[in-house]
């Protein structure tokens, strides 16, 4: 799909070697005595192979960029891509709606299912009205109503994550973000029905977790996932928040680290470029892994899916014992 | 393994010890050691301070503990047994800031005498069964990695399967960023046991010490039946630091210290270290009885 590729005021610090031939293609476009449809074609093949071989030497640090790229798909955005006949359910029932964790009812190839997620945006605008998908603690504990709501009526679960975070503010604290974001780990240990999770972005430490105990948590390619952002481990054990990229090396946050750990079930293939670049062939990616996983989880008892989920958590760690 | 050093550095280290100035020492120190309280400045000698559990008999400060005086402070006299002492933390990520986590877990046992974050075991409070797990922060700030993930998890199936009450000091800056990833499961790990723990109708308490923040805080730190906080305690979710870097505002005062908690809702009571003994008792009681 490379006419969606045109987009070069998206590019990546590290995708800079691409804008010559993003350049050509824009002059081109503007000839029109003569058919230069060959050439664009060419151009973007050319591209494409670049991106290609830059993509195939990604660093962390540069995959924390892709993850967080202002056009990546939103949690919403894949809503409408991946699932028919949602309607969004709001409020936590307590004491607001938090617009920065969204969830409600859908059908994913005409079943049934629940769907939550963090939601950021495209805009200054957007994400200023999400609170950049950093949850308050009230959208966490509307994400433990609707997992709640599903589970009593047996529908699966599907939580895409994508957060810096969870928010970090005086009312947050006030209003408990931490027994939020504990009792849902502790309620996502006792879910009776399939629960998929997918870190679609930023996988940022608790405030991803707290939504994300999926009996399998699926990954994609260039999303990441860490317990905290390679800027804030720079800062704090480094005292210089410019060494990111080595923190971001440093603490394994990327998908293939995370399948080679057992904290992931599967990596999920993002277009070349990164999402952002094609948001439908990003979400039938998606969707076909979902399906895929839900058919498994699907032959499993409550009884087995709680065994199963519990499994899956208990054994996290690495030590040594004697 | 070549395990037996944790024994000789309880050895080794027991000479070197009074040089800690954190952490007040304790009984083989010599009668005229004095400390100067936290709070008002006040110098108080160590054996009077050892008395009153470590709390300014001025200004009521309470001094952060160690597990081993937490347990002393706690437990009848002789009850208490450690189990998952052999646990040992390993540098699976390599992770290296200004030194490498393989020097950093040999530093820290050797600075608290522990061989991880956290001390579990049973014991008995006034005579009443529980199973206990004492987090201490002179092991790399009480952070939780895969030991003490695991030491916790451990505890609480012990909990499970013998039908006795759990309480869990909690004393933690939270996850452990040396172990990555890793760390963070252990918010899942430690929850999900919670989680069984609650269905098999065993209580579970837990006691908020000083500091008590991040992961620690949003897992098993707020999932207790009942939450007592020590007076002034630090207890919250995200750092001051990175509250006062986001709101660029001065945070109010008192802003997450126990009595923030309990205005707002977070724990069932702020409890005097002279009390929470007596509290711990009679909560045991209520539920055995
Ligand atoms: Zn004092």
């Amino acid at each position: 799909m490379a006419e969606k590729n045109d987009n070069n005021k998206n590019l990546l610090e590290f995708e800079k070697p691409l804008i010559e031939l993003f350049k050509k293609i824009d002059e081109l476009k503007k000839v029109t005595d003569i058919d230069m449809t060959e050439e664009i074609k060419m151009l973007n093949k050319r591209i494409e192979t670049l991106r290609r071989e830059i993509f195939s030497k990604i660093t962390p640090i540069q995959i924390v960029k892709v993850a967080r790229h202002i056009q990546r798909p939103t949690t919403l955005d894949y809503i409408s891509l991946m699932f028919t006949d949602f309607i969004e359910l709001h409020g936590d029932r307590n004491f607001s709606d938090d617009p920065a964790l969204v969830g409600g009812i859908a059908k994913l190839n005409g079943r049934s299912v629940m769907v939550i997620g963090h939601q950021k945006g495209h805009t200054t605008k957007e994400l200023l009205a999400r609170n950049f998908g950093m949850a308050n603690p009230e959208g966490y504990r509307k994400a433990l109503r609707l997992m709640l709501l599903a589970d009593r009526f047996n529908k699966p679960i599907i939580s895409l994550v994508d957060t810096p975070g969870a928010y970090a503010g005086i009312t947050a604290e006030e209003r408990g973000q931490a027994e939020a974001i504990a009792k849902n780990l502790r309620e996502m240990a006792a879910l009776n029905v399939p629960f998929i999770t997918v870190i679609t972005g930023e996988g940022g430490s608790g405030g991803a977790l707290g939504i994300g105990m999926g009996n399998k948590v699926l990954m994609l390619e260039f999303s990441v996932y860490s317990v905290i952002s390679p800027e804030g481990c720079a800062s704090i054990l480094f005292r210089d928040a410019t060494r990111a990229p080595e923190a971001a090396a440093n603490s394994k946050l990327t998908a293939n680290d995370l399948l080679e750990f057992g904290v992931i079930d599967e990596i999920i293939k993002e277009p070349v470029g990164g999402a952002h670049n094609d948001h439908d062939l990003a979400a039938k990616n998606i969707r076909a892994a979902i399906t895929k996983q839900l058919d498994e989880l699907l032959r499993l008892s409550p009884r087995e899916l709680i065994a199963n989920r519990y499994q899956k958590y208990r054994k996290m760690g690495i030590f040594t014992e004697g | 393994m070549a395990k037996l050093s944790i024994h000789e550095w309880f050895v080794r280290k027991k000479k070197e010890d009074n040089r800690n100035t954190q952490q007040p020492q304790r009984l083989d120190i010599p009668d005229n050691l004095w400390v100067k309280c936290h709070q008002c400045n006040q110098a108080i000698y160590v054996k009077d301070l050892d008395a009153n559990l470590k709390v300014c008999s001025k200004c009521d400060y309470h001094f952060r503990l160690s597990a081993r005086e937490r347990i002393r402070f706690t437990a009848d006299e002789g009850t208490f047994e450690e189990i998952n002492l052999n646990l040992k933390s390993t540098d699976f990520l390599e992770f290296s800031d200004s030194k490498p986590y393989s020097q950093r877990i040999e530093d820290a046992m050797i600075k608290s005498s522990l061989n991880e974050a956290v001390v579990t075991g049973k014991g008995k409070i006034n005579n009443l069964p529980v199973t206990m797990g004492i987090m201490d922060f002179s092991f790399m700030g009480g952070s939780m990695g895969s030991v003490v993930g695991e030491k916790i998890a451990r505890q609480i199936e012990l909990s499970i399967e013998s039908k006795i009450p759990a309480i869990i000091f909690t004393c933690s800056g939270g996850a452990r960023m040396q172990e990555g990833i890793m760390s963070l499961m252990q918010m899942a790990k430690t929850s999900a046991t919670l989680q069984r723990l609650r269905e098999q109708g065993v209580p579970f308490v837990v006691v908020l010490t000083d500091p008590t923040t991040g992961g620690t805080t949003a897992s098993f730190a707020m999932l207790g039946d009942v939450h007592i906080a020590e007076p002034g305690a630090l207890i919250g979710f995200a750092g001051a630091r990175v509250i006062e870097q986001n709101l660029r505002q001065k945070l109010p005062p008192g802003f997450q210290r126990s009595e923030f908690l309990l205005t707002h809702g977070m724990v069932d009571m702020v409890c005097h270290r002279k009390e929470l003994r007596n509290t711990l008792s009679k909560l045991l009681s209520f539920f055995a009885g």
